[in-house]
């Protein structure tokens, strides 16, 4: 592991000389991207504003390459480290490649002329987040990823070391968001650049981060790598969800599940039974889920949802209590779904509570969705 | 690197052909209409008298005087204080990110007005006379007062129309106590007041159009020197300042260079009116870029030629008598500023 290019130190940051956060203690590597998630109005946005010297620091000191970052002088850091910004800008008459050159300021003369070899880097820019085919456009005419594309490309035409960018997905639909985030990250790899960026969308935060920082209110809840921070209970704390889960090995969100005692026995495994619990939990109706295997990925699923699950060990015979447990469910429940169980050897019991199911009258057969494609 | 797909070709020169045309176009306007302007009037002189007078300096000594005391003053009074204005509403056009400010609306001139107004009268009362620089100090101070107001007023209000509202409203003020102050005024020391508030380009000594020449020019080329930190605050304050822009800084010269060539032009020739909205604005869309390197030098030109030209109106539209300079810059620059903003509501939806 590399030296630590940009860090924090007892880093306090706040508005008007009053402090909102206090202690942040951050530090990241060239070629990682470090990522700030949060609620609304938590600080994110604050703290990047402080550590691009836009909001002044209230206590502590931040370093870029072993510098202060008080004492690095505007233009100095303007080689260092560049910004892509929430604010919308909607500059008049400006091409795309106007915006990109602009990129060039800190290394150009007095009157700002651009030399063969800034043209250059400006192309150079471009090409490699796709963008060139825009460069006679005019910016305020193309579509928000794009728009977040050609600023991406005026970050990079700054030559930085570092980039900072705030919520740089936020007015993007899903494919561009993808996008941008993979540009990013072989971005950074290639080019040895560190980037801070605030993201809103955590599934995304835990798969393109190398470091994640959570922040609410006064102090920085938690720091470290993806897998440290994106733990059940630190996500639901972190954003006060109530009505709802977060998996931390999908990164996905669900709703929260229905109240209630089962009214329904959902039968299934091999993911099966994922559609169906979802339209069980739309419905809002309180269902139970069997017989699951714990590393099944309908158990995963179910986890969130279900008021009940029986569980039987990975790759092992169902027992008799589980067997028990379940028949006790098809006898109370109103309906038994019948999503599609795949037998074989470890799994011979579900025949016979399929059996019970169809002599009570309560077996019900739903298609069966292609949940994976064969 | 790679392919040259025409169609991803970068067309810089279509770009720079585009920009050498309107410069072509404005000098060769600026040209013609420096000798319209010397040609027409209730003596009129001949192109050939002309080139005779100007450069050779000989010819009908009737029409020497014509030419050197009246008119050619005249007419470099209006290209320099035209290009002063229109460069004066490109700042603070820059300095809002707003097409629509200009030292009219924001109030800016009045409040130069106000001083100036204030001080020929107090001054020609208690000295009989006024120099031309007490003047401009005078307007100087006066549009800083103004500016310093809506300074305040911006902070308070983010909103860009409230702006121009309290611009608009600092202007009827200004103007209402400057009118109170003419009506008690005594009558002698007003007959230039009246005039000067009117704006005219008229009756400039040599001595002032040298002083005007010398303030404008320093303060154009000032201008154009800050052309870099400009283009990269069209991007917004904190992108330029992530690019290294000391923001006080620029916007502190911003002021200060506009209010000087807006003091400037109101000193000498009174308020005048939409010349500060109307051509940045003309001259951008046809150079179709706001790179301040071409558009700063481009406005100064367009200014000088809007303003000559509309002087020319004001001479002769209904000679023997004059129109106020501002009666015609109205008329030419409202229309421009209505038609820019019909446009913009369209680009918005």
């Amino acid at each position: 592991m590399g030296e630590l290019y940009f860090k924090t130190k007892g880093l306090t940051v706040g508005y008007n000389g009053k402090p909102l956060i206090r202690d942040i203690e951050f530090g990241v590597e060239r070629g990682e991207i470090l990522t700030l998630i949060g609620p609304n109005g938590s600080g994110k946005s604050t703290i990047l504003k402080s550590i691009t010297k836009q909001l002044k620091i209230l206590a502590g000191t931040v370093y870029i390459a072993e510098d202060d970052l008080k004492t690095v002088s505007a233009k100095e850091l303007a080689k260092k480290m560049s910004v892509v910004l929430t604010e919308r800008m909607k500059p008049e008459l400006m091409s795309c490649r106007d915006i990109v050159a602009t990129g060039r300021y800190p290394y150009t003369g007095n009157l700002g002329l651009l030399s063969e070899e800034d043209e250059a880097i400006v192309q150079q820019s471009m090409e490699s987040v796709h963008v060139l085919d825009l460069q006679n456009r005019d910016f305020n005419a193309i579509s928000d990823g794009q728009r977040q594309r050609v600023l991406l490309a005026r970050a990079l035409c700054q030559q930085p070391e570092i980039i900072i960018l705030d919520e740089p997905t936020s007015f993007l639909d899903i494919r561009h968001k993808l996008e941008l985030l993979s540009l990013l990250r072989k971005l950074t790899k290639e080019r040895d650049i560190a980037v801070i960026m605030s993201l809103h969308e955590i599934d995304l935060a835990q798969k393109v981060s190398d470091k994640v920082i959570c922040v609410k209110g006064e102090i920085i809840a938690r720091y470290g790598t993806p897998a440290e921070v994106f733990q059940e209970e630190t996500i639901r704390e972190l954003y006060g969800i109530e009505n709802g889960t977060y998996d931390p090995l999908f990164g996905s969100i669900e709703l929260g599940r229905p109240q209630g005692t089962p009214e329904i026995l959902v039968l299934s495994n091999g993911g099966s039974g994922i559609p169906v619990y979802r339209d069980l939990q739309k419905q809002g109706t309180p269902f139970a889920a069997a017989i699951l295997s714990t590393n099944d990925m309908d158990y995963a699923v179910a986890r969130h949802m279900a008021t009940e699950i029986v569980t039987a060990a990975p790759f092992q015979p169902i027992t008799e209590e589980a067997l028990d447990r379940t028949m006790a469910l098809v006898r109370s429940c109103k309906e038994v779904i019948d999503a599609g169980v795949t037998i074989g050897q470890t799994n011979q019991a579900m025949e016979e509570i399929l059996a019970e199911a169809e002599r009570l009258g309560k077996r019900k057969k739903v298609k069966q969705h292609d949940v994976l494609p064969v | 690197m790679g392919k040259s797909n025409p169609e991803n070709g970068y067309d810089l020169l279509k770009r720079r052909l585009r920009c050498e045309t309107v410069f072509v176009l404005l000098i060769l306007a600026f040209c013609v209409i420096t000798v319209l302007n010397i040609n027409i009037g209730s003596v009129p002189i001949s192109v050939k008298e002309i080139a005779r007078i100007l450069f050779l300096q000989e010819g009908d000594a009737t029409q020497m005087n014509i030419v050197w005391r009246i008119r050619l003053p005249r007419i470099i009074t209006a290209a320099v204080l035209g290009g002063g204005l229109s460069l004066s509403g490109f700042l603070l056009q820059t300095f809002f990110s707003n097409p629509i400010a200009g030292p009219f609306v924001l109030g800016i001139s009045s409040g130069a007005k106000l001083t100036v107004a204030l001080t020929m009268i107090y001054a020609l009362s208690w000295a009989g006379h006024v120099s031309s620089f007490l003047l401009v100090l005078a307007a100087f101070v006066g549009s800083m007062l103004s500016t310093g107001f809506i300074l305040l007023v911006s902070s308070k209000l983010k909103n860009m129309s409230a702006l121009l509202v309290a611009g608009i409203m600092i202007g009827y003020i200004c103007s209402a106590i400057t009118d109170f102050a003419v009506t008690f005024a005594e009558e002698s020391d007003i007959i230039n007041l009246r005039n000067w508030s009117l704006g005219s380009f008229s009756g400039m000594s040599w001595d002032n159009v040298k002083i005007a020449c010398i303030i404008v020019g320093i303060t154009s080329v000032c201008v154009f020197f800050l052309s870099k930190p400009i283009n990269a605050y069209q991007l917004g304050e904190n992108y330029a300042r992530s690019m290294g822009v000391n923001i006080k800084m620029f916007r502190t010269a911003l002021i200060l260079l506009s209010s000087v060539l807006s003091a400037t032009v109101t000193a000498f020739a009174g308020p005048i009116s939409f010349v500060g909205i109307a051509v940045p604005h003309l001259i951008k869309r046809s150079l179709n870029t706001s790179k301040p390197i071409v558009v700063i030098p481009a406005c100064f030109l367009g200014g000088a030629v809007f303003c000559m030209f509309c002087d020319l109106v004001a001479r002769t539209a209904f000679a023997p008598s004059e129109l106020n300079i501002s009666t015609v810059t109205s008329i030419f620059g409202a229309p421009v500023v209505i038609a820019m903003m019909i446009k913009r509501q369209k680009e918005k939806q």
